[in-house]
This record gives C-alpha cells, sequence and structure tokens, in this order.
C-alpha cells in the first residue's frame, strides 16, 4: 500500500498546477499502473489539489478509465457498426469460451487476460477486429480468433 | 541502377492487414542487397480491402501491389526491385500506370481527392514530403499575401460545410468568432471520432497530419487565435503520434510558434487525448473535457464563439473541415465549388464498411446518387448478397431503404431520408441483417454514452432500448409501436443537446421504411432476417450439405456433427445461435426457421 502511495505521487506530482489537468493526470497513472488504484484520488488532492471527488467524478465519467486490475494482455473487441453487423458478437463468445470467462468475469484468473467490449477502434474495413494491446487484428473469424489467443498464451508459457 | 522506392502503406488499417511483417522484411531485403531502393512509409490509400498494399516507382512509372503478404512481398522483390520485371498477376491494376491488363473495377475514376490527396502518397512523418506537394503554400500565401478579411471570404465563397455532421458553414462559423474582441481566442480541432462505423479523421490524421494543422493555422489566423488544440481519440494511438511528430516538425521549420513567415501572426497547437466519451462530439461537451471536467454539454448561448475554451471566444470545426481550407485558398474558391451541388459544395470523404464489396475510404463530390458510392465505388455488397440499407450518420443518423437509392449525397437530401450526412460513415447492410437489431444496436450505444444530464435522454434512451429488447427476444406488445414514436418525440425535443436530439433517429427510420420487420416480430414472432435469437433456430439441409467441415471448425460451441464428405447437423441444445456457420458456408446449406 505504501509503495502505491509512493508511485502514485511520483506520477501524479509533474502535472501541480497545470490547467485541466484531470483527465492527462488519470490518464497518466493508468498508463503506468495498467488501472486507477482507489488510493489515486486522494494522492491527486494531496498533490495537485483537485479534489478527490472531482478526479473520482471525472474517472466514473470517461470510458477509458478502469478501477479494477487488468490482465496482462488487454483484448479489446471492437462492437463498432460495420464489426457488430459482421458478427462480433460470435467473436466475443470465442473469446469467452476460449479464456474459460464465465458469468460477469472479464479477466482470466491467472490475470493474464482482459477482455473489453469497445465502440470502435477504426479499422472498419476489416470488421471483425480486436486488437491485443497496441496490435490490431482485422478479418476475424472464430478459427482466427482461437489462433491468435493461443499465440499469446504460448508466449506467456 | 536508377533509384526506386519501395512505398508501404502504413496505417492503422493497412498495419492491422500485416504490413507490419512485410515492411521489415523488405527493409531487411533492402539493407543486404545493393540494388538502389529505399523503403518509405505511407498513410492509406483508401483501399483497405486490399491491404497491405506496396507500390514500386522506378523509372517505368507507377507499381502498385495488392493484397501484399511476405511471401508476395519476397517475389517481388526478387523480380521487380531487382530484376525489373513486375509481376502482373499480383498488381492493383488500375493505379499501376503500365499494366498490361485492364482493371477487373475501377475505384479511384468516380474519386476526387482534395481532403485526401497526400493520403497514401506521401511519408506523414516527413514535413518534406508535404512541402513537396505545395504544403504550406496556403498559410505562406495567407500571411503574405492577404488579410484575415481575405481567407475568410475565400472559405465563405467556397461554400465550405462543417464536415463533422452538423454541416453549419464554415465561414460563418469563423466570421462569428472573428467579431469578438478578446486578448486570447482558442482554436479547436475535433477529432474525436465518435461514431462507430467511421474512420475518415483517423485516416486523415494518420495518412496528412500537415493538412490539418496548416488548416488549422489559417482559421487561427481568420479569428485571432494564438493557441489550437487538436482533441484526439485515444484509441487512435497512431494518429496521435503522427500529430505530434507534425507538430514537431512544423515548430522546427518556423510554421508554427512566433512571427510565423515573418509576420505578425503566432500560433502553436497541443494535442488533447480523449478519453472515451461519445458526448465529447457536442462543442461544449467537449471544451468541458479539455478543461479537464465530465464531458457534459451546457446551454447555449453563450455561444463558443463568444465565450468558449475558459471562457475565451473559441472556434471549433472537424478534422475533413480544416483539411479542405489549405485547398481553398491555394485553388480560390470557385475551384472548389466547381464540385459538389449547390448547397453542398466540395468533395466529402466517406468510409464504405459492413457487408460491402470493397471496403475502404473513398472520396467523392458532393451529389453523387448513393448508388454509384455503394456500387460502382465500393463494388456493391459483398458474397453477391442482396442490399437491404445502408446506415448513415452513426447514432444520430439512420437506415436508409433500397428505393432511396438514388438520393445524392448532399446534406439536405440526406436528412430529408431521415438520415443525417452525419461525419461520412456508410455501413451496408444486406438480407440477413435485422432492422430491429440494429435499431436496438444504436439504442444501446446512446444509452449507455448519455451523459446523464437531460431527463428525457438519460431515462427516455433506456425507455426506448427496454422496448427494442423486448421486441427483438419475442415478448414484444402491440402497442410498442406507438411507446418507441411516443418516446422518440418526447426525447427529441426535450434533450439539450445533438446526441439526444437526435438518438431515436435509428429507429425513427427503421420503422418508416421497415416497419414490417418490427410487425413480424412483434405479431408473429419471427425475424425476417433470421438474426434475432430468441425467434431462430438453425439448420443444416443434407441435400446441399458436402461436409466440407467449415462450419464444424468456425463454430465457437463444437455443436456441428458429421465429419469430412458427410453430412453435417447442428446439436440444438448447445446452438448459441451466433450464425458463424451460416457465414462460411460455401454451399449455403445453413438456413433459419
Amino acid at each position: 500500500m505504501e509503495a502505491t502511495a509512493t508511485q502514485l505521487a511520483e506520477i501524479v506530482r509533474p502535472f501541480k498546477g497545470q490547467v485541466g489537468a484531470t483527465i492527462p493526470v488519470l490518464q497518466a497513472i493508468q498508463t503506468t499502473l495498467g488501472y486507477l488504484p482507489p488510493e489515486s484520488f486522494d494522492v491527486i488532492e494531496q498533490e495537485t489539489g483537485i479534489p478527490a471527488s472531482k478526479a473520482y467524478g471525472v474517472a466514473t465519467f470517461y470510458a477509458q478509465f478502469r478501477t479494477e486490475p487488468v490482465g496482462k494482455n488487454l483484448i479489446k473487441v471492437c462492437d463498432g457498426t460495420a464489426c457488430h453487423v459482421k458478427g462480433s458478437e460470435t467473436i466475443v463468445t470465442a473469446v469467452r469460451d476460449h479464456l474459460g470467462l464465465e458469468g460477469e468475469a472479464d479477466t482470466t484468473g491467472d490475470m493474464v487476460f482482459t477482455l473489453e467490449e469497445v465502440a470502435c477502434l477504426g479499422c472498419c474495413s476489416l470488421a471483425p477486429v480486436l486488437m491485443i494491446g497496441d496490435v490490431t487484428y482485422g478479418n476475424l473469424n472464430v478459427e482466427k480468433t482461437r489462433e491468435i489467443l493461443d499465440e499469446y498464451r504460448r508466449k506467456e508459457a | 541502377m536508377a533509384e526506386k522506392t519501395i512505398l508501404i502503406g502504413y496505417a492503422s488499417c493497412g498495419i492491422a492487414a500485416g504490413a507490419k511483417d512485410v515492411r521489415e522484411m523488405l527493409e531487411a531485403k533492402v539493407a543486404e542487397a545493393d540494388c538502389g531502393a529505399v523503403v518509405k512509409q505511407t498513410g492509406c490509400l483508401g483501399i483497405c480491402f486490399d491491404e497491405p498494399i506496396v507500390e514500386i516507382h522506378d523509372d517505368t512509372g507507377r507499381w502498385v501491389y495488392r493484397k501484399v503478404n511476405e511471401r508476395k512481398a519476397e517475389r517481388i522483390f526478387n523480380e521487380h526491385v531487382v530484376d525489373g520485371k513486375p509481376i502482373e498477376g499480383f498488381l492493383f491494376q488500375e493505379l499501376s500506370e503500365h499494366s498490361s491488363r485492364e482493371p477487373k473495377y475501377h475505384m479511384f475514376k468516380q474519386q476526387e481527392r482534395i481532403a485526401l490527396r497526400n493520403s497514401g502518397v506521401i511519408d506523414p512523418e516527413n514535413i518534406d514530403d508535404y512541402l513537396a506537394r505545395e504544403g504550406y503554400d496556403a498559410l505562406k500565401k495567407a500571411l503574405t499575401e492577404m488579410t484575415p478579411d481575405d481567407v475568410l471570404q475565400e472559405v465563405s465563397d467556397s461554400g465550405l460545410r462543417g464536415r463533422g455532421g452538423g454541416g453549419f458553414p464554415a465561414g460563418f462559423k469563423w466570421s462569428l468568432c472573428k467579431k469578438f474582441e478578446s486578448d486570447q481566442k482558442y482554436l479547436i480541432c475535433n477529432a474525436d471520432e465518435g461514431d462507430p462505423g467511421a474512420f475518415m479523421d483517423r485516416n486523415l490524421l494518420e495518412g496528412d497530419p500537415h493538412a490539418v494543422l496548416e488548416g488549422m493555422a489559417l482559421a487561427a489566423y481568420v479569428i485571432g487565435a494564438s493557441f489550437g488544440y487538436v482533441y484526439a481519440r485515444a484509441e487512435y494511438p497512431l494518429a496521435i503520434h503522427r500529430l505530434n511528430i507534425a507538430i514537431d516538425q512544423a515548430r522546427e521549420k518556423g510554421i508554427l510558434g512566433r512571427n510565423i513567415f515573418g509576420s505578425d501572426f503566432s500560433f502553436d497547437i497541443k494535442v488533447k487525448e480523449g478519453a472515451g466519451a461519445f458526448v465529447c462530439g457536442e462543442e461544449t461537451a467537449l471544451i468541458a473535457s479539455i478543461e479537464g471536467e465530465r464531458g457534459m454539454p451546457r446551454i447555449r448561448p453563450p455561444f463558443p464563439a463568444e465565450s468558449g475554451l475558459w471562457g475565451k471566444p473559441t472556434n471549433n470545426n472537424n478534422v475533413e473541415t480544416y483539411a479542405n481550407v489549405p485547398w481553398i485558398i491555394r485553388n480560390g474558391a470557385a475551384a472548389y465549388k466547381a464540385y459538389g451541388t449547390e448547397k453542398s459544395s466540395g468533395t466529402k470523404v466517406f468510409s464504405l464498411a459492413g457487408k460491402i464489396e470493397r471496403g475502404g475510404l473513398v472520396e467523392v463530390p458532393m451529389g453523387m446518387p448513393l448508388r454509384e458510392v455503394i456500387f460502382d465505388v465500393g463494388g456493391g455488397i459483398e458474397r453477391k448478397q442482396q442490399f437491404k440499407a445502408v446506415q448513415l450518420g452513426g447514432p444520430s443518423g439512420g437506415c436508409v431503404p433500397a428505393e432511396l437509392l438514388d438520393t445524392p449525397v448532399d446534406y439536405d437530401s440526406i436528412v430529408a431520408t431521415g438520415a443525417i450526412m452525419g461525419s461520412g460513415g456508410m455501413v451496408v447492410m444486406d438480407q440477413n441483417t435485422c432492422m430491429v437489431e440494429v435499431a436496438r444496436y444504436f439504442l444501446s450505444f446512446t444509452q449507455k454514452e448519455s451523459c446523464g444530464k437531460c431527463t428525457f435522454c438519460r431515462i427516455g434512451t433506456l425507455r426506448m432500448l427496454e422496448v427494442l429488447e423486448r421486441i427483438t427476444q419475442g415478448q414484444g406488445k402491440e402497442s410498442d409501436i406507438e411507446e418507441l414514436e411516443s418516446l422518440a418525440d418526447q426525447i427529441k425535443g426535450a434533450s439539450l443537446c445533438g446526441l439526444g436530439q437526435t438518438a431515436p433517429n435509428p429507429v425513427l427510420t427503421t420503422l418508416k421504411y421497415f416497419r414490417h420487420e418490427y410487425e413480424a416480430h412483434i405479431r408473429n414472432k419471427a425475424c425476417p432476417a433470421g438474426q434475432c435469437k430468441e425467434l431462430i433456430t438453425f439448420h443444416i439441409t443434407a441435400d446441399d450439405c458436402t461436409g466440407c467441415t467449415a462450419c464444424a471448425k468456425a463454430c465457437p460451441t463444437d455443436c456441428i456433427t458429421g465429419s469430412k464428405g458427410n453430412p453435417h447437423d447442428i446439436v440444438l441444445e448447445d446452438c448459441i445461435k451466433c450464425g458463424s456457420c451460416r457465414e462460411v458456408c460455401p454451399t449455403g446449406a445453413v438456413y433459419t426457421r
């Protein structure tokens, strides 16, 4: 806990005194830690003077921010209009099945994968599309999706 | 040996299709062989369906290769780059100047590329490439030969209207901001492309970021702004990366910063990453977001032209609007007006996606009938299926049916159909797309994205979504259509911003043109398109099935029996009705009932 607070303070400190810094400061934390730990908001208040309530309000307003830890590989399955009409639902099902995600869970027990459905990745002519980390995969079908996941699994092993 | 350039399409779509491996391979080949060739990157030509694209430019001209993988790239390198023998079979004929074969189709003949003129041509990370194609000539001309009023006049005369969707005349908008006196004014470029199913702005920023910066500088000169923000989606990391490179390079050359081209005009730009909120397409919400607040719209007036970012006069336009401006200043308003219709001048970029044969990014003169855009430029419906509707304008727009395919694409004609021009997303749907499900999809989107400020938008969209979910699950009631129409009317009338005012459009247009589908769901508990899971079961016709195993491989739950050569069958208890089997069946043996 103490270590996290120190680390958070180091991330947050450079934003002190900047106008309009709420979103950039949250983005900086998430870039480093993968999510916004609960202590983030108090640290933001202490270091920058932005009220914790305001930072939390902003964090929960925007789709980008998450308050739960993420797996090592963040899988963003696109559900934009083009992907939707070309079967993104099937891709989501395939990912869930293949990773063994049950019920509401979106992160695997070993913290290797987190699944997220996103509005649009802007690669509509290659629909359906998913993104793992910074890499985008297009023209997906169930088989291809499974192969991609297997490849990541092999890398982890 | 003559200088040869190997040009690789390296935008997000190309990279997703495999351009990275091809590039690394070609770079390694060039490094080890002394062949007088250089490898360069460029943005996207718009022929996304044929990515990755590799072009060879040598003393014989331009050769464009399509769907290049590592194996093809190796042959192209050995046979064309080293031995000088182009490989006809791999070419995209239409753009290959000396191909001996006739193009199988034309995708560029009907296009006029103004905003996209450099996309897929120059290296977007090299300002010299942009400068070599008249880049920043317009800004130089404006700052050395024209007054702000002259520039404003030219833009007003061109008839350029806002390309983000609203279609508000750009010149008029600038004139409003110009007239307010202030010690500080701001300029914003809205690059928060939130419409799902649209990617014009991503492509422009990845392919030609300097054109957007130049357009912004010209607008800033007119209104008297000294600082600008590009508000870009965080989901577009490559676009942001290239914008930042472009800004740095422009600063180094003195094109951004103090006393640009020796004039009194100073202007600088910063990229602000959005954090994912569709409502930030609304300018007052976008401004709140830049200020670090929750992106919630506020009542206008005062309009941002008078009191915008940090209370200062602010002008906001979309990426594509700015990208058109340098061309207009270089070539004049009359040249721009020569394209398009009287009330919608110039060209418009559209992203073609969905069930279309040649998905990609195209730029056509305004006024071209939808039919030509979809069938002639885009090649019609994929897998020779039947056209059912085209969705225009995303969650604020609507579905235009086959009988209106002759509608010209201009702001006013599209609005007359009940859809809107929007930012340029065209998602094509075939007979297997259920229009009630499409309406449900959009409502679930707007419901999630509603900022919650206005009750009618916050709760009304949820009520509409509940009705639509009920209908698609076979529990629709006779009174549901009337309830949808009543809710739609109230939400449109009682919402503060564009999100709420237009959220019902996807429902209203599908009710208008595809009412029979709603009725079939409600009265017969049937989904005519065979998509709504609760209303259908999947089956395989044994007579048509060749036992190719494609469906069994595609099935995510492994519920298809049968082996190679023997007819398949679906175990209904395990079937999740995803339709993967129908998508892949080569003989059309999979059906729903």
